[in-house]
């Protein structure tokens, strides 16, 4: 029972260390499927987070925080989509200029308007997406292992998780059900022919490009103001490149990306979890090793498991209507 | 007209050249203290908030301005460092151990000014080390987490691994063993890089493991990642400990105590001395003898605190100071007694 309830535990905050990488990994794979490369996942995740902290302190209504950090994140997205697709400049250049434009103004702002060194003022409970209970949560909790698992481990989390995971049919739904879809797929793999056919590449691209600061904002929002309280100088720490790492391991594929994303969480929750634990037959691992397990085994994976992944074919490239 | 635009350039002229000139001398006469903050950050809430709270106290007290930086990554240490001291400002105050091996090659470039570090060792006739008795406070608190304790499991969070934090770790087991020898203890560190000092996701989720496994007293020795583990335990509903600064108040009613490091009154000490004329150089320690270390009592924790447990850790307080407990010290030989 022990074993099985820090197996639980394990896979609880397997859940919460996801939600991040799996927004800014399907963010990712809007933007690159319709032929706009994203570097900047990063940097436009950052500015959300800061976004959302400061009205959610401002105002100390979560939602009003979590519509700023989108926002931001859409505002973000705008520049990339104006300098990648209107003036059809180097893609990985415009993500960049985003991520360094994002670590500078965050702590700037932050540290003019708080004065606390770019960190905002730690937020009040209204102001934070706290876990909510499903129902029957409660009663289900002594009924052995179905309980552990519907009350802990599905239950608990806060409104952005679901948000999250039920993001993940609906994209597939999206880019695989919809007219939309087609034309976005079809935007990234051969933008002349979805030209030929009467559809304007500029829009698709910039739709796609936009829902992806959608989505980086949310991710952004959920790091400040779901899984923390309050926004801290560079609290992405890299996760932005990671979603990226796992959108490319996940071969720009929806459900995959899920996959991808749960498997660095579970890492990363592994890697928190196994500190100070005894092991049986080893003993009590140094912190060091298992702090370096989540990067071995993504060098092992992207090595030698995943095969070779290809992008879509249009990727990178602006799109020139007439030569 | 044209005269008059002629003499306004001409004024201009001579008023921008009057006032370079006051600069330079501004710049030569002054020999403001200088105080060079680590990579947590100024505002941590915790160390470095510390550091500059002691600046700032001297400041008030004085009238006079002093000179700081927030460093930006760890290549930065010897420029600064430089930048400083051939800028005149004496004495220059550094906070924290990574700046040992910076400072023992600019020191002695620089004879004539005074440098004073905190919580590192650096042997150089102008250099004032500054080292705390962190096991001490540590034990204090750590007794007190052990009184608190209903479940007989309490956690430690880390910042950077690295010996000075063990060297609370080791305190803390030291002290909640005395008052109860089968207590539990869960030992975690938020990383081995410096961005472990300001890590509050990874901090708090460490916290949450310890809180999942019963732990319901969590002593965050962790800076800026400290704020996630107070978080986390306030969210649970569990009691948490804070470091070097008062972090009472962060969470009122959930942060059981602080664990108080002086550093403010280190590094006002420092100020005074080097600009009054009264510098040594040389060891400093400070530990609960004399005041640099010690635990966080007020408004925001008093009712956590019973008179029982105040008067518990007085008494061991107390038996430290007169040498009849003798608290071991980590780094001295990298093993603990306990835990």
């Amino acid at each position: 029972m022990d074993l099985f309830n820090n197996i639980i535990f394990l896979l609880d905050s397997m859940v919460r260390l996801t939600v991040p990488l799996l927004l800014a990994a399907l963010a990712g794979l809007y933007s690159e499927r319709s032929g706009v490369f994203d570097i900047g996942l990063e940097g436009k995740m950052l500015a959300g987070a800061f976004g959302a902290a400061v009205v959610a302190y401002l105002t100390g209504n979560m939602w009003l925080g979590m519509f700023a950090g989108i926002i931001i994140g859409i505002a973000m997205a705008l520049i990339h989509a104006i300098a990648s697709i209107t003036f059809r400049g180097n893609q990985i250049i415009a993500g960049v200029a985003i991520n360094f434009l994002a670590a500078g103004l965050t702590v700037f702002l932050g540290q003019s308007w708080f004065k606390q060194g770019g960190r905002t003022p730690a937020l009040p409970d209204g102001a934070r997406f706290l876990s909510i209970d499903l129902p029957f949560a409660e009663q289900l909790k002594d009924v052995p292992f179905i309980g552990g698992i519907y009350s802990e481990l599905i239950s608990g989390h806060n409104i952005i998780v679901y948000i999250a995971f039920l993001l993940v049919p609906f994209t597939y739904w999206l880019l695989y059900k919809t007219r939309f879809g087609l034309r976005l797929r079809a935007t990234g793999e051969n933008p002349k022919a979805v030209d030929t056919a009467g559809v304007n590449v500029i829009w698709i691209r910039y739709k796609a490009v936009l829902i992806c600061g959608m989505l980086t904002g949310l991710s952004g929002a959920y790091l400040s103001i779901a899984l923390s309280a309050g926004f801290g100088n560079n609290m992405t720490a890299g996760m932005g490149f990671i979603a990226l790492a796992a959108l490319i391991f996940a071969k720009w594929r929806p459900f995959y990306v899920l996959y991808a994303t749960l498997l660095f969480g579970f890492l990363n929750a592994l890697q928190i979890r196994l500190q100070g634990v005894e092991l049986p037959v080893i003993g009590e691992v140094p912190v060091q090793a298992i702090q370096a397990l989540p990067y071995i085994l993504t060098v092992v994976l992207l090595a030698g498991f995943i095969g070779k992944a290809v992008g879509p074919k249009a990727g990178g490239i602006p799109y020139v209507k007439e030569r | 007209m044209k005269s008059i635009k002629k003499r306004a350039i001409k004024m201009a002229t001579l008023i921008s050249s009057v006032a370079v000139g006051a600069l330079f001398a501004a710049g030569a006469a002054l020999a403001e203290p200088a105080i060079i903050y680590d990579l947590g950050g100024k505002f941590d809430k915790s160390f470095n908030e510390s550091a500059y709270n002691g600046a700032v106290g001297w400041s008030k007290k004085t009238g006079k301005s002093f000179r700081e930086i927030e460093l930006a990554n760890d290549a930065q240490r010897e420029q600064v460092l430089r930048k400083f001291a051939s800028s005149g400002a004496n004495p220059v105050v550094m906070a924290g151990f990574s700046w040992a091996a910076a400072l023992s090659k600019v020191a002695p470039e620089f004879p004539d000014t005074n440098f004073a570090l905190i919580d590192m060792v650096v042997d150089e006739p102008n250099v004032r080390s500054v080292v705390f008795n962190e096991h001490e406070g540590s034990y204090l608190v750590g007794a007190l987490a052990a009184m608190k304790s209903k479940t007989g499991k309490i956690g430690f969070v880390g910042g950077m691994d690295i010996p000075l934090i063990h060297k609370f770790y080791c305190g803390y087991a030291q002290g909640a063993v005395a008052i109860n020898p089968d207590i539990e203890l869960f030992e975690n560190y938020t990383g081995t890089t410096p961005a472990a000092w300001n890590d509050p996701v990874t901090a708090g989720e460490l916290a949450k493991a310890a809180i999942n496994r019963g732990a319901d007293v969590i002593y965050a020795a962790a800076g800026g990642s400290g704020l996630g583990v107070l978080q986390a335990a306030a969210d649970a509903g569990v009691y948490s400990i804070g470091v070097d600064s008062n972090q009472n108040y962060l969470q009122p009613g959930s942060v059981l105590t602080s664990m108080l490091k002086r550093v403010d009154v280190a590094v006002e000490k420092a100020f005074e001395d080097g600009t009054s004329g009264n510098w040594s150089s040389g060891i400093n320690v400070m530990g609960l003898a004399n005041d640099g270390v010690g635990w966080a009592l007020d408004e925001y924790n008093k009712d956590l605190i019973t008179d029982e447990m105040k008067a518990k850790a007085d008494e061991l307080a107390a038996k430290i100071i007169s040498g009849e407990i003798v608290v071991h010290d980590y780094t001295t030989d990298s093993t603990c007694p306990v835990g």
